[in-house]
């Protein structure tokens, strides 16, 4: 199919930097995949969930004996059948000492707290017989007073999301320049400042809307458990599921096959993981549950839902001077695996490319009568990139200055990495100039900001405007020590090990979990080119915690900076372990041997040598080895990074305004991103657009609303807008490539780069096509509605949601003059 | 999800469709195209007792010429409806709108008689139905009878079908190219998949640089389709010029009752139905 | 239960199956063709698509009783050759990056397939319409869009290799040139 095997044998090219076609493909374009829900075990039992249909409230009366009756039903459990022994959904994030944590039922026992928590659950002999049944369980509920804006609640007497709680604040998180020691005193710098630009913004909530369905099938056998499950983290979950249920950590094996998809939405221990393992422990018999759609837009966590209050400070000439960021974070109902960390996450990233001198970061972690956030692809940095990639945008339009202009004056040189910066992060590398020259090329600015000029001029009802997102972000999460240092609860190492089989086959077993990103091929070219192995030859093995014993999965870009290094240094331990085996092959010492694609050599024999392939064959056979060395050449190895690594790039974005109706239609849109080193062209790529495509759609097109008695009204995907390719625009994308010094790959990440970094480009072209018609904010998402609102009556453009339910019940332009500081120039 | 049971009766005459829905007692649903139906079964927001599927009713199917009518039977796929050529030749509007339902899996099943039976007065069919004064022919035990296309419309997701009744037909005046008509559906959503936010069914026949006629449908404007019937007036008999059309469409929303919903306010509705109307209208105009 | 009679990827099948059963879960149910996956409830995503007598439909929202008598083809019945050789729309796909995670795929190959039967040489904005049924999480449809045009060339008899159909093609230095298609 392809001419890469041929080119291979004539010289060993680098595998690392070839567009080499997945590995994954064949299973996934033939319908040969191991979905989960795929799974039929005998006597598999199916569970359904019943789900409240209320947000608050007191359940005080529940029946479930006719529901038993029904044909094909096993068992009907309820909340006080299982509140012994559920335990509560982990945290593993407590982001400060007195954070404050509910508990977190995996089934509701007395009260619900937010629309489509566990009630009650049916296990039947067949999916259909399991949903019908839900239906004969009688159930009453006490409303109670329902917490949806986060504004409302964090107010004296506002009504309690928990009533066993003082407030509805979790936590109040700070990170201040002048306290750590990384920067100067915020409020001097304001006091201080010419210019002080303030704003509200809204980032609101998504859904992160995997197309594959949660599910999970749990087998027992004996007091040994095997569950499968549509899970980024298999072995987390592992761990965590030992400790929440109880279920001895050696007797549950966990299993993730193929995923379909996850951006953060599967990365976390689910209640309905916990119900099935209980429900297979009390049975005895295997069991499966498979969210519908509905109940995956409803109950799988949310992400972003931020109300930002951003400050910043400048000189009159365009320096800035100073960063305040006052953040109240909706947390939902309860607080899940890293809910409280996505914010703290941002906390580091506000500042984003620029040289601020003094910073400071709060941030209220809130509970509300919603379902939990939590990780959704860039967990944290894409709130804070768009908080700074728009209020630089704002400072500029205070100042006069062209907003390129501005940031160029404030970006980090090229010259000045490694930087350190006010968040005390050291950047590792870049050139944000370059990136943003090529980019500006790409998109043919000169002559877009001619049509702009023109259609100004002529009054043309269509409006074209330019935006610019110049950012960063911290990926390969993470060092385990600033882990440490955060409060998280494990670290950020990742393992691999290295198996040489007798026919010179490689197996590589990584603790980095894929759900679509395509390690299967990446890892086989980075294992090619250190042991100078075909591709071919290199099996990767995943996903399985008896198979792949400890891993840290996938998620924060972590897999090839983090995942990747660890299978380079595995390879590197195999190859120091085949060289003691060659010098005694070839009769050589060691010091004497080259290492050159895949074969050990003696310095100045040509022609002499031993491939590491049957290298592995000999220590198989064992007949002959040397002395004092075990008889393998397999290796394994940990690698935990000293670093985080920092992708940027330049995102452009060129929008149409149609200003009679409000349409916004992407014209053009081009991105130079800045990855590190890439391993594979095409995954990098595929990459790009996806994340870009995520962005853009938090842009223009997602939002999950609740209305004001907290039921999800975007609970399907008829009203929660994922974009098809009809609505989204071709991309132009190119890299530029630093490495980073942090790993031997020199890879930054790219999982998230293009769904952090467009957001704001978009919003920020659309409010450059029509600021000279006085907008200075539109609200995300950009619906047609909003835009021609905040045209033709201001403001920015106004809720969707019931007023009070989502947390924008106050419009930006209000709130943000309500906190201008004195030196606010607005 | 999973629809809740249902019993399953599938006629081949409308006979027997008649014969089926009258045993079936009090909850019937018929399936058309099932498009609509199944989706809301499987949310379990319907659960019918029997349901009658007409997609083996082979005598609802198809285009036929009666005169200067077309007679377009209820089970018509949209997909029949985009390849067939009396309706490509003199039905015009209902091809444009029809191209812009949903997507090409769900036009393979879904049908004309079945989005107008259905009522949704955000689907796209009603309001060209009603723009071109289509006649529905209803049977029912009774036998025939034929209700025009202004009438046909009751209420949100209600029309004049009584119980034991199934749309047959639909009988659509020829509006040709020739004749000097020109038409345009104008429709306006967030995503292409989206139900219209609101759209413009026009047909405008032009005689010697006058409008001698116009007809506007409207759709998502109210609880049924509409007509512009004020704008319609307001365009007989003055010039064919952006200017006439633009201050015709001013008047496009009398009469609306636009819901407020997710997508959209009232009062952005009505402006939304002067814009687009004057896009319809200069579209089918030739301007 | 109601009996009906298919054929599905080239092989008949008798069954009894209650009314509500959705074509999708008799074919991932009952026949164990798990190839074809679901993905929602309200039609939208099109990942549960197939063809029925030859033309794609969302079995999601088709009755199992509806197909009988009927002719039903799924993303395990496209390649031919008992499966040794893949359909160009598949091959296009693996060739030009077209899924990541792969949930959506059978359906999107599947609409693709049906798109190209109709209109063998697609432009972009037409075959971006022409998937507007099947939603995708994760390649932001720019390398689909380009594999469906790929497909489209090979099928019309032409020689692939407009470069500017390459994915990464010049995006980096370490790009190398693209395989030639076979």
């Amino acid at each position: 199919m392809t001419v890469t095997e041929d080119a291979a044998a004539m010289a060993p090219a680098k595998e690392v930097g070839k567009a080499r076609r997945r590995k994954e493909d064949a299973r996934l374009i033939t319908g040969k995949t191991t979905w989960t829900d795929n799974m039929v075990l005998p006597g598999m039992l199916h569970m359904s969930v019943l789900r409240s249909p209320v947000a608050h409230a007191r359940i005080t009366q529940l029946d479930v004996s006719a529901a038993k009756e029904r044909p094909n039903v096993v068992a009907v459990l309820t909340g006080a059948d299982l509140a012994e022994e559920q335990g509560s959904i982990p945290c593993a994030w407590p982001v400060t000492p007195d954070m404050v944590n509910p508990g977190h039922p995996s089934i509701a026992v007395d009260q619900v707290n937010h629309v489509g928590e566990a009630v009650a659950i049916v296990i039947a002999r067949s999916r259909s017989a399991a949903a019908d049944a839900l239906e004969a369980i009688d159930i009453d509920y006490e409303s109670l007073p329902v917490v949806l804006d986060m504004e409302e609640a964090v107010k004296d007497g506002a009504p309690l999301v928990h009533d066993h709680l003082s407030s509805n604040t979790s936590y109040h998180f700070v990170f201040d320049s002048a306290e750590a020691g990384t920067g100067a005193s915020v409020d001097q710098a304001f006091d201080d400042a010419d210019v002080v630009v303030s704003r509200r913004f809204v980032n609101q909530r998504l859904i992160p809307a995997f197309m594959e369905p949660r599910s999970v099938v749990v087998q027992p056998q004996g007091d040994n458990f095997t569950l499968w499950s549509a899970t980024q983290i298999p072995h987390v979950l592992r761990v965590m599921l030992a400790m929440v249920t109880g279920v001895p950590e050696h007797k549950l094996r966990v299993i993730a096959p193929d995923v379909g998809g996850g951006f953060g939405g599967k990365l976390q221990v689910n209640p309905e993981e916990v119900l099935a393992l209980l429900v297979a422990r009390r049975l005895g018999k295997p069991v499966k549950w498979t969210e519908t759609r509905s109940e995956s837009l409803m109950t799988a966590h949310h992400g972003r839902d931020q109300v930002q209050f951003i400050d910043i400070a400048s000189d009159r000439e365009g320096n800035v001077r100073g960063l305040r960021c006052r953040i109240l974070a909706d947390m939902g109902a309860y607080l899940r695996l890293i809910t409280p960390g996505v914010p703290a996450l941002g906390a580091f990233m506000f500042n984003g490319i620029y040289k601020f001198p003094a910073y400071r970061f709060e941030c209220d972690g809130v509970f509300t009568n919603k379902v939990p956030t939590d990780a959704y692809r860039g967990a944290g940095r894409p709130e804070a990139t768009f908080a700074i990639e728009r209020i630089m945008d704002e400072l500029a339009v205070e100042l006069g200055m062209d907003p390129l202009e501005l940031r160029r004056k404030n970006w980090i040189q090229a010259e000045e990495f490694p930087f350190t910066t006010v968040c005390g992060m050291e950047y590792d590398s870049g050139d944000y100039e370059t990136a943003t020259q090529q980019a500006l090329e790409m998109i043919g600015y000169d002559e877009l900001r001619a049509e702009q000029q023109r259609r100004r001029e002529s009054g043309d009802p269509v409006q074209l405007g330019i935006g610019f997102s110049t950012f960063t972000e911290m990926c390969g999460l993470a060092p385990s020590r600033v882990l440490g240092s955060l409060s998280y609860g494990a670290g950020g190492w990742e393992a691999a090990s290295i198996r040489m089989l007798p026919t010179g086959k490689v197996e590589v077993v990584t603790g980095s979990t894929p759900h679509g990103q395509g390690h299967e091929t990446a890892w086989s070219q980075l294992v090619a080119d250190q042991l100078g192995v075909p591709f071919e030859d290199v099996e990767v093995l995943h996903g399985d915690t008896a198979v792949s014993p400890r891993g840290m999965d996938t998620y924060g870009s972590r897999s090839l900076v983090v995942g990747g290094t660890a299978v380079v240094k595995a390879a590197d331990k195999v190859i120091a372990k085949a060289r003691k085996v060659a010098a005694h092959m070839l009769e050589a010492d060691e010091d004497d041997l080259d290492f050159s694609a895949g074969k050990f050599s003696v310095k100045g024999t040509p022609g002499s040598g031993v491939g590491i392939q049957e290298i592995a064959l000999a220590v198989f056979a064992a007949h002959d080895y040397p002395e004092g060395i075990e008889p393998t050449i397999d290796a394994e190895a940990t690698f935990d990074p000293v670093n985080f690594s920092f992708p940027h790039g330049t995102h452009i974005c060129a929008m149409e305004v149609d200003t009679e109706t409000g349409f916004v239609k992407i014209r053009k849109y081009a991105s130079v991103d800045d990855v590190g080193t890439i391993v594979n062209p095409l995954i990098v790529e595929g990459q790009i657009h996806g994340g870009l495509a995520q962005g853009i759609a938090q842009a223009l097109y997602e939002e999950a609303i609740y209305d004001a008695e907290g039921n999800l009204t975007t609970g399907t995907f008829v009203d929660y807008l994922v974009p098809s390719a009809a609505d989204l625009p071709h991309f132009d994308t190119a890299n530029t490539v630093h490495p980073a010094p942090g790993n031997p790959i020199g890879a930054k990440g790219v999982g998230e780069a293009g769904c952090i970094a467009s957001t704001p480009a978009v919003v920020n072209a659309a409010l450059d096509a029509v600021r000279h018609l006085g907008v200075s904010d539109i609200r995300m998402p950009l619906t047609p509605e909003r835009v021609w609102r905040a045209i033709h009556g201001g403001g920015d453009g106004g809720d969707r949601a019931t007023a009070g339910t989502n947390a924008h019940s106050v419009s930006s332009s209000e709130a943000a003059t309500a906190s201008a500081t004195e030196g606010d120039q607005q | 999800m999973i629809p809740a049971a249902f019993a399953y009766s599938r006629p081949t005459t409308v006979e027997e469709a008649l014969q089926a829905i009258a045993d079936g007692g009090d909850d019937v649903k018929v399936l058309a195209g099932g498009q609509s139906l199944i989706p809301v079964m499987r949310l379990r927001l319907a659960a019918p007792e029997l349901v009658v599927d007409l997609t083996r009713v082979e005598e609802l199917r198809g285009v036929r010429e009666e005169g200067d009518q077309l007679v377009v039977g209820a089970m018509t796929t949209h997909a029949d409806v985009l390849s067939d050529p009396l309706l490509a030749q003199y039905a015009q509007l209902l091809v444009q709108a029809t191209e812009t339902v949903a997507d090409r899996q769900v036009r393979r099943r879904g049908t004309f008689g079945g989005a107008l039976a259905h009522a949704d007065p955000a689907g796209d069919l009603p309001a060209v139905a009603l723009a071109l004064d289509a006649e529905f022919v209803i049977a029912g035990p009774a036998g025939r009878r034929t209700v025009p296309a202004g009438e046909f419309f009751v209420d949100y997701l209600t029309t004049v079908l009584e119980e034991g009744e199934l749309l047959v037909e639909i009988r659509l005046p020829k509006i040709a190219a020739a004749d000097g008509w020109g038409v345009r559906y104008e429709k306006f959503n967030r995503v292409a998949q989206a139900w219209s936010i609101v759209a413009v069914a026009a047909a405008v026949r032009r005689e010697g640089g006058r409008i001698t006629e116009a007809r506007i449908g409207l759709t998502n404007m109210g609880p049924t389709p509409l007509r512009a019937s004020a704008t319609e007036a307001a365009l007989v008999g003055v010039d064919v010029s952006l200017e006439t059309v633009t201050a015709a469409a001013a008047q496009a929303a009398e009469g609306t009752s636009p819901s407020n919903d997710l997508n959209a306010q009232a009062d952005y509705r009505q402006h939304l139905a002067q814009v687009l109307t004057k896009r319809a209208l200069a579209a089918a105009a030739g301007l | 239960m109601t009996q009906i009679n298919v054929r599905v990827d080239g092989a008949s099948y008798s069954d009894d199956v209650e009314p509500r059963t959705l074509l999708v879960h008799y074919l991932r149910e009952q026949l164990g063709k798990v190839g074809t996956v679901v993905g929602c409830d309200t039609s939208n995503c099109g990942a549960c698509t197939v063809h029925l007598d030859g033309q794609a439909v969302k079995s999601c929202t088709v009755l199992a009783v509806q197909a009988d008598g009927s002719e039903v083809t799924t993303i395990e019945g496209v390649a031919s050759g008992g499966g040794a050789t893949l359909h160009p729309v598949q091959r296009a796909f693996h060739e030009l990056h077209g899924l990541q995670c792969g949930f959506c795929t059978p359906g999107m190959i599947m609409a693709s397939i049906d798109l190209l039967k109709e209109n063998p040489d697609p432009t972009e904005t037409e075959v971006r319409e022409g998937i507007e049924g099947n939603l995708c999480r994760c390649t932001g449809y720019q390398n689909i869009v380009r594999a469906v045009q790929q497909a489209a060339a090979e099928m019309r008899g032409e020689a692939p290799g407009d470069p500017g159909a390459s994915p990464a093609a010049g995006d980096t230095a370490a790009a190398e040139p693209m395989a030639a298609q076979s």
